[in-house]
């Protein structure tokens, strides 16, 4: 419903009707309708960021009633910049972030391409490629661990099964060097269908006219591949790499249940390393101060990203 | 047994006291870790239910989780909890942050006197600041880390033979830090009845408090101190002596040569499953799961037997065990302070003790009959003798996960050097302190 | 489409894809299909090597299923002397399971009631995002409000914050208004992480019911207040409804919320169900029996409801 034509029937709206409402203004319904939801947001989103913000200027420690919080100024944000910890912390969540989405998108998009031939039964498929992105991830880290367990696993078994090693002579989460993979495997397994149904979303989008034409014009399916599909779906895969970045960003569920960012630190990602030292340090004002930083790295990153994503979409 | 004696003796007292006191009856809450000696609570929470008309509900909360969940709920003021075990490092932040009573004037007006109490549990468990007469909880579960063996193993003429044939030694249960890890690399990968076993369980886990309590436990018996003078927080050249640096090798050397594969990220359950499955040959563990361990019927009895942690420099063990509390967000806190006095009774104790949990009365653990009452009574004697505790600071979480994250990373991850891994501790520590104005 | 369409995929093609698809679907499900088999299997036969996963069989690889991790998934048991066993007999099928360990049921685990405040809270929070959601998504579809487009992506980017940043300040405003470990906490939070993606949604919804209805609902005498409940909110049902199953799905997964702001009373299933212990370590059977009966009624949704679902997904991402 495009603009011109709300404005068309309100303008044709006859004042007196609108004001036959016992009293109440459209505007003040309108306030009245909005009212509850900013108040909720102001309540328990902006008021705790702002909160958030002033107690990363102090030494504030939630675990220490009695004891005074001093206003440090930029101390926290000086340490955490500087601390070379910190830094690997961001490697592993860089690491972490990359190779899902490349998995993802690979993966989800092939699949949806596929889906998109329109075979029988599409649907029911589809379906049931979904499922794994709709459980709580949390109880998928739960139970991936058990599936990741050397020697009595499933995942250690299949491999086995396949490349003839000795399925306890590794240890998927227990291996400085196969940890971080570990975790990419399961958010690949849990998120490929969101990835996959955007994609979808964007290939279905794509006029039928178009590849007609190009038939008319004998450009080959290769050619039409490359020249039709894939600039159409961009947007819609930039998207989703725009939302799977976001959420991997900010990591932490699935990951906790997986290895608890073990073995050492190597898949200690971000979220993971301020849950510490926010509420087991208790850290309050250097947590405060390391989650601001997150939020302006993800808000930043983001906004580049969707710069980016307009100009894709204008050509 | 005098045990039962005097256990029947105080039941009989408990319910002529219990027409006396007519106060109103409450629902209580206690908290603690879900384990064996819980359920003993439970079973032993029953005579004090019958006595006093209040009810007794439990909270009990798997041990990776527990310092995370209670300390999450005293810091957020909650009241779901008004009796806690909370464990021994706690102390100080409870104290300090005015999450616990102070139990002094209680314990005067009852004539509870904490000289009854073993003095390294009071010490340990309730008093804030360390040592002075300050009590903030009442000794409740006497812990400390030991180990147990394959008994049957061990006893085997072919194995003692072949330990013998590889080491020039007789089997036994291990008199320094050393043998055992010798012991442990002996049967790390070896064939017993078909099946391929190992060395030994020894805590690993990263998320809690795990490869730290293992750890330590060499870490001490190398004669590692916390600080150079008690209360200087003065820690170059004690966290990082040349004594420390070689224990850190050498739990680095027993994770890599002689436990389980897939061995990380473990802790009490994994240490339990390893050696019940029939998995490793030596474990290690906290007291409190002896009684459970020796009542296996798998690998317990005859097949199990027990040993304390085996010195090196010095006998030392890592400490265990908690106190019990009364939380000051409590609106019960008379129902609960009766349930403590009712705990503190020698009585009590001694079924305390009878059904799996570690008395730490004077009444009960100088009873003649104490040693022979249980096949690792006398080794718990000992231990509790050499016991050492982490720090007890109001800031122990913070410490406590920068010596997690330094050894985790050094043993497991395989990062760095153990000299480098107690000089950045110490960093750490350091940090913390100043944080905090004690440096 | 005509299936003379030039477009059309030959069938050789449609075999092809189709092949791939259900072999990735059927990978895809094998964990899940893993953990539904080890809820039914005992302790020792869930850690075997090599793997079991033949219901009923005698052979190596088959297992005899049990109840035994639904058992130990909603009770609590301890063990007993042979005294006690001997002079106690087993009161029910379930008493007969645990009896094979020398334990007991003593009463109901927590399970029951963390499960019941999953359903509290996520029907609380869901109730009240689209409750809230409808108005306000109303309100930004038919009148003007100021700032209108600024409001929409700021209330959206409040979900760029990662959950832990949120919680800290969230447990210090909770701590003093003592709303700490409290269901209703619980509720306002959810519904506060979820009310922006409902606005989102529905105004979507509503911005496509045209405003002639109630424009001639209001020339009839109605109130706008009549107006909207009579006339829009039949018409956004679809939409509302499937809003209200995104909601739910969120609160009902959430983990990081909830493992830092509840410790018993309003905590929910996904923090209990990895901390169910068994004798010794963890008892993988009760908690694929936990997991199996935690995401059941989400797979029942998701596929009874694929369409509205699917059609969310990629709407809510897409609008954007």
């Amino acid at each position: 419903m495009s603009d011109k034509t709300a404005d068309r029937v309100a303008a044709a709206t006859p004042t007196h009707v609108a004001r036959k409402i016992r009293g109440l203004s459209d505007r003040a319904i309108a306030w009245i309708f909005v009212a509850p939801t900013i108040f909720l947001l102001l309540a328990v989103n902006i008021f705790p960021l702002i909160w958030t913000v002033r107690l990363s200027f102090t030494d504030y420690k939630a675990n220490r009633i009695n004891r005074e919080p001093e206003w440090i100024g930029l101390r926290n944000y000086e340490r955490i910049l500087t601390d070379s910890d910190i830094w690997l912390n961001m490697q592993a969540t860089a690491h972490f972030l990359f190779w899902t989405i490349f998995f993802q998108v690979l993966i989800g998009f092939t699949l949806a391409w596929l889906i998109n031939k329109k075979f029988k039964g599409n649907d029911l498929w589809t379906t049931i490629i979904v499922l794994p992105m709709m459980l709580s991830p949390a109880v998928v880290g739960n139970f991936w661990k058990f599936l990741y367990q050397p020697q009595i696993g499933l995942f250690n078994y299949i491999i086995a099964f396949f490349t003839g090693k000795d399925p306890s002579s590794f240890e998927m989460l227990g291996s400085v060097d196969l940890a971080p993979w570990s975790i990419v495997i399961v958010d690949t397994w849990m998120w490929t269908p969101f990835v996959m149904l955007i994609c979808l979303a964007g290939l279905r989008s794509i006029p039928d006219y178009i590849y007609e034409a190009a038939e008319i014009d004998r450009a080959s399916k290769l050619r039409q591949f490359f020249t039709i599909t894939i600039p159409m779906v961009l947007p819609f895969l930039m998207l989703a790499v725009l939302f799977r970045g976001i959420e991997n960003f900010k990591m932490f569920d699935l990951v906790v249940q997986l290895t608890g960012g073990g073995p050492g630190s190597t898949t200690e990602l971000t979220s993971i390393n301020l849950k510490r030292e926010a509420f087991e340090k208790w850290r309050t004002g250097y947590a405060s101060a390391y989650a601001i930083i997150l939020f302006v790295t993800v808000f930043g990153l983001a906004s580049i990203y969707v710069k980016a994503l307009n100009k894709v979409k204008e050509r | 047994m005098t045990y039962s004696k005097l256990a029947g003796a105080g039941a009989f007292m408990i319910a002529i006291s219990g027409a006396a006191s007519a106060v109103q009856a409450e629902d209580l809450t206690l908290c603690w870790a879900a384990w064996d000696p819980a359920n003993a609570l439970v079973e032993l929470s029953k005579d004090f239910e019958a006595q006093s008309g209040h009810t007794m509900n439990f909270e009990f909360v798997p041990w990776p989780n527990f310092a995370d969940r209670m300390l999450n709920e005293l810091n957020s003021g909650g009241k779901l909890c008004d009796l806690l075990i909370g464990d021994s490092q706690w102390i100080g932040g409870g104290a300090e942050n005015g999450h616990y009573v102070q139990l002094n004037n209680f314990f005067d007006a009852e004539g509870i006197s904490m000289d009854d109490f073993a003095p390294a549990t009071v010490y340990a468990y309730s008093t804030w600041p360390k040592g002075t007469p300050n009590y903030y909880a009442l000794p409740a579960m006497g812990d400390a880390n030991g180990w147990f063996y394959r008994k049957d193993w061990f006893e085997r003429e072919d194995i003692q033979a072949a330990y013998m044939e590889a080491t020039g030694e007789e089997l036994r249960e291990p008199q320094s830090q050393r043998e055992l890890l010798q012991i442990a690399q002996f049967f790390q990968g070896r064939e017993i009845d078909g099946k391929t076993v190992y060395g030994a369980a020894i805590f690993t886990e990263r998320g809690s408090e795990g490869i730290t309590m293992g750890a330590t436990g060499a870490l001490y018996t190398w004669g590692f101190k916390y600080e150079n003078e008690p209360g200087s927080y003065d820690m170059e050249g004690a966290v990082n002596s040349a004594e420390a640096v070689e224990a850190l090798e050498f739990y680095k050397e027993f994770y890599e040569t002689a436990t389980p594969p897939g061995y990380t990220n473990a802790y009490m359950g994994e240490s339990l499953d390893a050696f019940k499955s029939g998995q490793v040959a030596l474990a290690m563990n906290w007291f409190a799961f002896f009684p459970g361990l020796y009542a296996d019927p798998a690998t317990g009895g005859d097949k199990i037997d027990f040993f304390v942690n085996p010195p090196q420099n010095i006998a030392a063990s890592t400490l265990g065990g908690q106190g019990i509390s009364v939380v000051s967000y409590s609106e019960k806190q008379d129902a609960a302070l009766e349930y403590i006095k009712w705990f503190a009774d020698p009585a009590v104790q001694a079924k305390w003790w009878e059904l799996g949990g570690y008395s730490a009365h004077n009444a009960v653990l100088n009873d003649p009959g104490f040693v022979e009452s249980q096949p690792f009574a006398g080794d718990f004697l000992v231990a509790m003798e050499g016991v050492q505790d982490f720090w007890q600071e109001p800031v122990y979480a913070e410490l406590l996960l920068a010596m997690q994250k330094r050894v985790h990373d050094y043993v497991v991850a395989d990062q760095g050097t153990a000299q480098e891994a107690l000089d950045k501790l110490i960093e750490d520590w350091t940090e913390v302190f100043e944080d905090e104005g004690k440096l | 489409m005509s299936s003379f369409s030039i477009t059309e995929p030959s069938n050789r093609t449609k075999w092809f894809a189709g092949t791939l698809v259900i072999a990735y679907a059927l990978i895809t499900m094998m964990p899940l299909v893993w953990i539904g088999l080890t809820g039914f299997k005992s302790p020792a036969d869930a850690i075997s090597y090599p793997p079991k996963y033949i219901i009923g069989s005698d052979s190596e690889a088959g297992f005899q299923p049990t109840l035994e991790g639904y058992v130990n998934l909603f009770t609590t048991r301890t063990r007993q002397t042979e005294e006690f066993l001997a002079n106690n007999p087993p009161k029910n099928w379930a008493d007969e399971i645990v009896r094979q360990y020398d334990m007991v049921i003593v009463g109901p685990s927590k399970f029951g009631e963390r499960f019941l405040n999953s359903v509290i809270i996520g029907f609380g929070s869901t109730f009240l995002s689209v409750f809230l959601g409808t108005l306000a998504a109303y309100a930004f579809s038919r009148f003007k409000i100021p700032l209108a487009d600024d409001l929409l992506f700021f209330i959206l980017s409040t979900r760029m914050m990662p959950p832990i940043a949120v919680a800290i300040p969230i447990f210090l405003m909770y701590r003093n208004l003592g709303l700490s470990d409290t269901h209703l906490g619980m509720i306002l939070l959810y519904t506060a992480v979820n009310i922006s993606l409902a606005v989102w949604l529905l105004k979507g919804f509503i911005d496509e019911i045209p405003r002639e209805y109630e424009e001639a609902a209001l020339i009839d005498g109605y109130t706008r207040f009549q107006a909207f409940y009579k006339v829009v909110l039949p018409q956004a049902a679809t939409g509302i409804a499937s809003t209200a199953i995104f909601c739910l799905i969120f609160a009902w997964n959430e983990y990081a919320f909830a493992v830092l702001l509840t410790t018993a009373n309003a905590q929910t299933a996904p923090p209990f169900i990895p901390t169910i212990i068994g004798i010794g370590g963890l008892d993988w059977p009760a908690i694929a029996a936990g997991v199996t009966i935690f995401v059941l009624p989400v797979m029942i949704f998701t596929i009874l409801l694929r369409k509205h679902l699917l059609r969310g997904i990629t709407f809510g991402a897409v609008r954007k």
